[in-house]
């Protein structure tokens, strides 16, 4: 693993030097929150079961974010290396291909903690949000979300066969997603019939799975979710690593 | 002198294309040795099956004592690699670049001083997207120089620069070479070829037609010399083409073109022209290149 951990602080160096990514990873979200914030405050109503809207969207919030990393950011990233030619150079050198991989994932994440870590900071200091859950357990929780997602991004990535369609499919896929998932918009307030279809979308098990674990539910009350998204990890994994190439 | 690389009997196919069609050389430590020949003819596929990037149907590669596809981290810790078709990520410096592929190798050279050397001093906090053809193609030789290679491999070096970058590129090329490192070049170029090889192999169709020393491969074909000029008014050209060693005499307007072989063509050509009060300009002679040889041995011009 001679370079890892050069390579790390190289690629952590790129990402933030690229406005867009770092605006979107790491500041988007909290400024969303400030936003909704300001017009609903966080007074606790029976509509979220005694809490506030705050106390919602923090935990929901952080599927956003995982949603936005792993379809935008990562699939654009993937395929544009391998599309301009760096992962070809990379190849070139005597770096092992899984310090690449887990380089790459590690950025990726790392770059989602922070943008979550400044969100429920935001929450914490600007409206005391609540949080009943373990921190253990909502921590378990996001690293399941994030990497099947990043998994789904990696797959993307390797059926795209450019980087600009990879970015389009990523796109198509997030956007929607964002909206019917309870990840901006919180489940309660949309109809029956969106969530009925909100079902079928994995971002909807990452937001019920950080919104329950928040609040202290059990694993065992999440096993539908938990069953998604280790199928998403699965599914996408196998895919991306059977659809890899250098150029 | 060791044997730096041997290739025996390469075939690689794409589909229905034989890209590689059983070829054979050998490269021997401390030479510069060059594979040309038009884009499609094999170059690449064949250096990169060297380099242990591409796997070959058949035939056996040895380089430094390695088989590329088995040994293959072993060998990329001594080989230097130029890719014809590589990037890197656009906001990375040049500094970054050199430290951070220099941390791949066991052992490095200082980055400093290699941006130095290829003239990139200037350039060090220059992020990669900002760099000139030129510059990034000098960038891309100091990371395949970062490790202290004894093998280096240049795919298609020169291709996309200005004629005067090429040229400070040929000196480059020529330096590593002083340094004690073997070079494995490919172009379609041939002048560079010519200026910069010691032992060329043409390669057309996958196969290679022919290889030695440049000036071998130039004498074997037995191409004549030609000397140019440019005469004023009207005068006699028979006493040119009774001269001895000499094939044919061409007019093209104003301007002479006499074919022949032989060490005393052009003192010949100067005498007899003096001798008949014939008043000349602009005399030039024009040696064959590989350029003739290419065409001599496909029947066709190198394109570009």
């Amino acid at each position: 693993m001679r370079g890892f951990w050069k390579l790390l602080l190289v690629q952590a160096k790129l990402y933030l030097r690229e406005p867009i990514a770092t605006f979107f990873t790491i500041f988007y979200a909290p400024l969303v929150l400030l936003l909704f914030g300001a017009i609903y405050g966080n007074k606790p109503t029976p509509f979220f079961g005694g809490r506030g809207t705050m106390d919602i969207a923090v935990p929901s919030y952080i599927g956003l974010i995982i949603a936005t990393v792993g379809l935008i950011g990562l699939p654009i990233g993937a395929a544009a290396a391998r599309e301009s030619g760096v992962l070809r150079r990379f190849r070139a050198t005597p770096l092992h291909p899984l310090a690449y991989i887990i380089s790459d994932i590690a950025v990726y994440l790392l770059m989602t903690v922070i943008g979550v870590l400044l969100l429920i900071l935001t929450g914490a200091i600007v409206f005391h949000i609540r949080f009943e859950g373990n921190v253990l357990s909502v921590l378990a929780g996001f690293l399941l979300g994030a990497t099947a997602f990043f998994a789904l991004g990696y797959l993307i990535a390797g059926l795209a066969p450019t980087a600009r369609i990879a970015q389009t499919v990523g796109m198509v896929l997030a956007f929607p997603m964002m909206f019917i998932s309870g990840a901006t918009i919180p489940l309660e307030v949309l109809p029956a019939k969106v969530r009925a279809v909100s079902q079928y979308i994995p971002l909807t098990h990452v937001v019920t799975l950080m919104r329950g674990l928040w609040f202290g539910d059990s694993w065992g009350q999440h096993l539908t979710e938990v069953a998604v998204l280790v199928g998403c990890l699965l599914v996408g994994g196998i895919v991306a690593a059977r659809t890899f190439r250098w150029e | 002198m060791g044997t730096a690389i041997e290739v025996i009997h390469l075939h690689k196919s794409y589909g229905p294309v034989r890209a590689v069609d059983g070829i054979s050389f050998t490269v021997e430590e401390g030479e510069i040795f060059g594979m040309v020949g038009p884009n499609g003819a094999g170059k690449t596929t064949t250096i990169e099956c060297v380099e242990g990037l591409r796997r070959p149907d058949r035939g056996t590669v040895r380089v430094l004592g390695l088989d590329p596809r088995r040994d293959g981290y072993e060998l990329r810790r001594r080989i230097g690699v130029q890719l014809q078709e590589a990037s890197l990520p656009p906001r990375l410096k040049v500094w970054e670049a050199l430290d951070l592929f220099g941390s791949f190798y066991p052992r490095r050279v200082d980055g400093r001083a290699l941006l130095e050397q290829l003239g990139l001093a200037d350039k060090r906090d220059a992020a990669f997207e900002k760099l000139s053809g030129g510059q990034k193609q000098r960038l891309f030789v100091a990371l395949a120089l970062i490790n202290d290679p004894e093998l280096v491999f240049l795919d298609e070096l020169t291709t996309g620069l200005d004629p005067q970058a090429r040229r400070a590129t040929w000196d480059l090329v020529r330096g590593i070479r002083e340094r004690g490192k073997t070079i494995f070049l490919t172009t379609h170029y041939m002048e560079e070829a010519e200026r910069l090889c010691d032992r060329v192999a043409i390669i057309d169709h996958g196969k290679i037609v022919a290889l030695d020393m440049p000036e071998n491969l130039i004498r074997s074909l037995g191409a004549e010399q030609r000397v140019v000029f440019t005469a004023d008014g009207q005068w006699d050209d028979t006493p040119l083409r009774g001269m001895p060693g000499v094939t044919r005499v061409e007019h093209i307007g104003e301007r002479t073109v006499v074919y022949g072989r032989g060490e005393g063509l052009v003192g010949g050509v100067v005498g007899a022209l003096e001798r008949m009060g014939v008043r000349f300009r602009d005399l030039r002679t024009e040696q064959p290149t590989l350029e003739d040889v290419f065409l001599a041995l496909t029947g066709r011009e190198m394109r570009e």
